[in-house]
C-alpha cells in the first residue's frame, strides 16, 4: 500500500514539475527571441560593411570600430559621459534626501511615491518642452528676472549643457528616488536607535549607519540614471538644440539619416559592453539586480 | 535651542525640501496646463486666457486617432507583458532547469541597456525575420521593454509569499492551474497590479522603441509630438496632455478609493471571521479534552 502511495505521489510530483517548466516556456522563448537573439545579431551586424545607399554588405570588417577612434566621436563620448555624470550626481544628491523624506512620512509614503510619477502621466515630451518655454531668451524665467530688474540682458539658459542636464535630471529623478526609497524603507531602524543610544550624534549616525545600510539603493539609483542619460537622444535634441550631440544621438542618426547600420551597431555594442561591465561590478559589490525594477 | 525646537526645525526644513523637489517636478506640468489656455498659436509667450484649444481638440479627429493608437498599443503590450511575466515569474520561482540563470539574467537587459540599443537590436531582428513594421512590431518592442518590470515586481511578491499554502493546495488534490488561479494569483495580485501599472505608464510614454518599430501610417502620440518639436508644439497638444493627465489622476484616485474600500471590507470580514473562529476553537478545545479523557 505504502509503495503504491509513494509511486502515486511521485507521479503527481513529476507532472507538476512538467507544468512548471511549461509555465516558464513562453517567457523563456520571448527572452531568447527578443533579447538574446537581437543582441547577438547586433554584434554580428557591427562587423559587417556598409554598402552604397545604406545597404549592408555581408563582409567581415572592423572598420566601424576603427572609425570610433576618430576625434569627432571621441569628443561625443567625452561629452556624453560628462553630462551623464553630472546628471547622475545631481540626481543622487537631490534624490537621497527626497527618498528619506518620503520614507519618514510612513502613513503617506505610498501616495508620495505615486505623486512622484505624476509628470509621466501626460505626454513626457510636452513637459520637457515646458523647459523650452521657461528657459528661452524670451521665456518665463528671463522675462520674470528682467521685469524685476535683476538682469537687463537675457541669460542664455537654453541649448547648452545646463539645459540638457536639467532635462535629464527631470526625467530620471523619480527613477533615482525609487530604489533609494525602497532600501531606506527596508532598513532596520533599530540600528539607528542603537547608534543614538550609544551616544552618536545624528551626523555620525547617518554616515556610519544609514548610508552604509542603504548603499544598495544608491548603487541601483546610479545605474538607473547614468545609463538612460547616455541614450536619451530626444532630450538632447529638444534642449541641446542640435549643438550638443551625445552617443544616443549618434546611434539614432546612423539608423535614420546616415543609414550606416554597421557603425550604429558597433556604437551600440561598445555601449552595451561598457554597461554590462558596470553591471558586473555592481553585482560584485553586492548589488541586487532586483533593486533596479522596483 | 532646546532639543524639541531643534527637531521641529529639522523636520520643517525637511518638509520644505520635499515641497521644493515636488515643485521642480510639477512646475513644467503646471506650465503645460497653463499654456493649454494660452490665447496664442505661438506656444512660448502668454497672451491671455482662452479655452479655444479644447474646442479645436474636440474636433481634431486625427489627434484622437493617434491617441487611440497609443492607448491600444499600450494596452496590448501591457496585457501580453503581464501574462508572460506573471506566469513566467511563478514558473521560474518554482522550478529549476538548464539555462534558467541565463534567462533570468537576460531579463534585466532591457532595464540596463539604453533604450535606443534595445530598439535598434529589435529592429534588426524584426527586419531579418521578415516581419513587417507597424502595430505588431511596436507591441513586440514595447513588451520586451516592460516585461522586466512586471517580472521583478511579481517575483518580489512571490518571495514574500508563504509557500506552504501552495503546497497545501496541491496536497489537497488541487491541480496546478487551479492552484495558480485560486491560491497563488490572489496572493501576488498587488504585485501584478503595480507591475501592470508601471508597464502601462512606460508603454504609453515610450518614444524610442515605438518610433523604430513604426511604419509610415502608425503614429503614436509621443511620435507625433516629437515630429512637431522643430516648429514648436501646437497648443492643442498641451490641451490633450492636460486631458490625459486628468484622466490618469481620476483613474488612480478611483482605484485607490476602491482598493481602500475593499481593504476595509476585508478587514471587517476578517474580524468577524476571527471572532467566529475563536468561538469555534473554544468548542474544539472542549471536544479534544473529551477525546483525551
Amino acid at each position: 500500500m505504502k509503495i503504491i502511495a509513494n509511486k502515486e505521489y511521485l507521479k503527481i510530483k513529476r507532472r507538476s514539475k512538467l507544468s512548471e517548466i511549461f509555465m516558464c516556456m513562453p517567457l523563456s522563448v520571448w527572452v531568447v527571441c527578443l533579447i538574446l537573439l537581437p543582441l547577438c545579431y547586433l554584434l554580428f551586424m557591427s562587423f559587417m560593411t556598409k554598402g552604397p545607399m545604406g545597404t549592408i554588405k555581408y563582409v567581415f570588417s572592423v572598420d566601424s570600430y576603427v572609425r570610433m577612434l576618430e576625434p569627432e566621436y571621441f569628443s561625443v563620448f567625452k561629452k556624453s559621459l560628462y553630462i551623464a555624470f553630472i546628471s547622475t550626481v545631481v540626481n543622487i544628491v537631490l534624490g537621497y534626501p527626497m527618498a528619506y523624506f518620503i520614507a519618514s512620512k510612513v502613513k503617506m509614503s505610498s501616495t508620495l511615491m505615486l505623486m512622484l510619477m505624476l509628470p509621466f502621466w501626460t505626454c513626457a515630451l510636452v513637459t520637457i518642452y515646458s523647459f523650452v518655454i521657461m528657459f528661452s531668451n524670451a521665456g518665463l524665467i528671463n522675462n520674470f528676472l528682467m521685469a524685476l530688474g535683476i538682469i537687463d540682458k537675457p541669460i542664455d539658459m537654453l541649448y547648452n549643457n545646463f539645459s540638457v542636464s536639467v532635462g535629464m535630471v527631470y526625467e530620471l529623478l523619480p527613477f533615482a528616488v525609487m530604489p533609494m526609497y525602497s532600501s531606506i524603507e527596508k532598513m532596520d531602524k533599530n540600528f539607528i536607535e542603537a547608534s543614538k543610544d550609544l551616544g552618536a550624534g545624528p551626523i555620525k549616525t547617518f554616515f556610519k549607519i544609514t548610508l552604509p545600510l542603504t548603499k544598495p539603493g544608491i548603487y541601483a539609483a546610479i545605474i538607473l540614471t547614468f545609463i538612460p542619460c547616455i541614450g536619451y537622444y530626444m532630450i538632447t535634441d529638444m534642449l541641446g538644440g542640435g549643438t550638443t550631440l551625445l552617443i544616443g544621438n549618434v546611434i539614432y542618426n546612423q539608423f535614420t539619416a546616415a543609414r550606416d547600420w554597421p557603425f550604429g551597431a558597433a556604437l551600440s555594442c561598445i555601449l552595451s559592453a561598457a554597461i554590462i561591465l558596470m553591471m558586473f561590478i555592481y553585482t560584485k559589490l553586492g548589488g541586487d539586480l532586483d533593486n533596479l525594477g522596483a | 535651542m532646546s532639543r524639541k525646537a531643534k527637531r521641529r526645525l529639522t523636520e520643517g526644513l525637511f518638509n520644505l525640501y520635499g515641497f521644493l523637489v515636488y515643485g521642480f517636478l510639477y512646475i513644467p506640468v503646471i506650465v503645460m496646463v497653463v499654456f493649454s489656455f494660452n490665447d496664442s498659436t505661438n506656444n512660448q509667450i502668454w497672451n491671455g486666457f482662452t479655452t479655444e484649444w479644447y474646442g479645436t481638440l474636440m474636433s481634431d479627429s486625427e489627434l484622437w486617432r493617434i491617441l487611440l493608437t497609443t492607448v491600444v498599443i499600450a494596452i496590448i503590450s501591457t496585457v501580453i507583458a503581464v501574462v508572460l511575466g506573471t506566469i513566467g515569474a511563478v514558473g521560474m520561482s518554482r522550478t529549476d532547469f538548464k539555462g534558467k540563470k541565463l534567462i533570468s539574467t537576460l531579463l534585466y537587459i532591457p532595464i540596463i541597456i539604453p533604450e535606443i540599443v534595445l530598439a535598434v537590436a529589435t529592429l534588426l531582428v524584426i527586419r531579418k525575420a521578415g516581419l513587417g513594421l507597424g502595430m505588431l512590431a511596436m507591441c513586440m518592442g514595447n513588451v520586451t521593454l516592460i516585461l522586466p518590470y512586471v517580472y521583478i515586481t511579481v517575483k518580489s511578491r512571490l518571495t514574500g509569499m508563504d509557500q506552504s499554502i501552495e503546497e497545501a493546495s496541491l496536497d489537497l488534490g488541487a491541480n496546478r492551474s487551479y492552484t495558480f488561479l485560486h491560491v497563488i494569483l490572489p496572493n501576488i495580485l498587488p504585485g501584478v497590479v503595480s507591475g501592470a501599472f508601471m508597464a502601462f505608464t512606460l508603454a504609453f510614454g515610450d518614444l524610442v522603441i515605438v518610433s523604430f518599430m513604426a511604419n509610415a501610417t502608425t503614429v503614436t502620440l509621443p511620435m507625433d509630438v516629437y515630429s512637431m518639436l522643430k516648429r514648436g508644439i501646437r497648443p492643442e497638444i498641451n490641451a490633450l496632455s492636460t486631458v490625459i493627465l486628468v484622466a490618469f489622476l481620476v483613474g488612480i484616485t478611483a482605484s485607490k478609493l476602491i482598493s481602500s474600500h475593499i481593504d476595509k471590507m476585508n478587514r471587517r470580514k476578517g474580524l468577524e471571521e476571527n471572532e467566529r473562529k475563536e468561538g469555534e476553537e473554544d468548542e474544539g478545545y472542549e471536544g479534544r479534552v473529551i477525546i483525551l479523557e
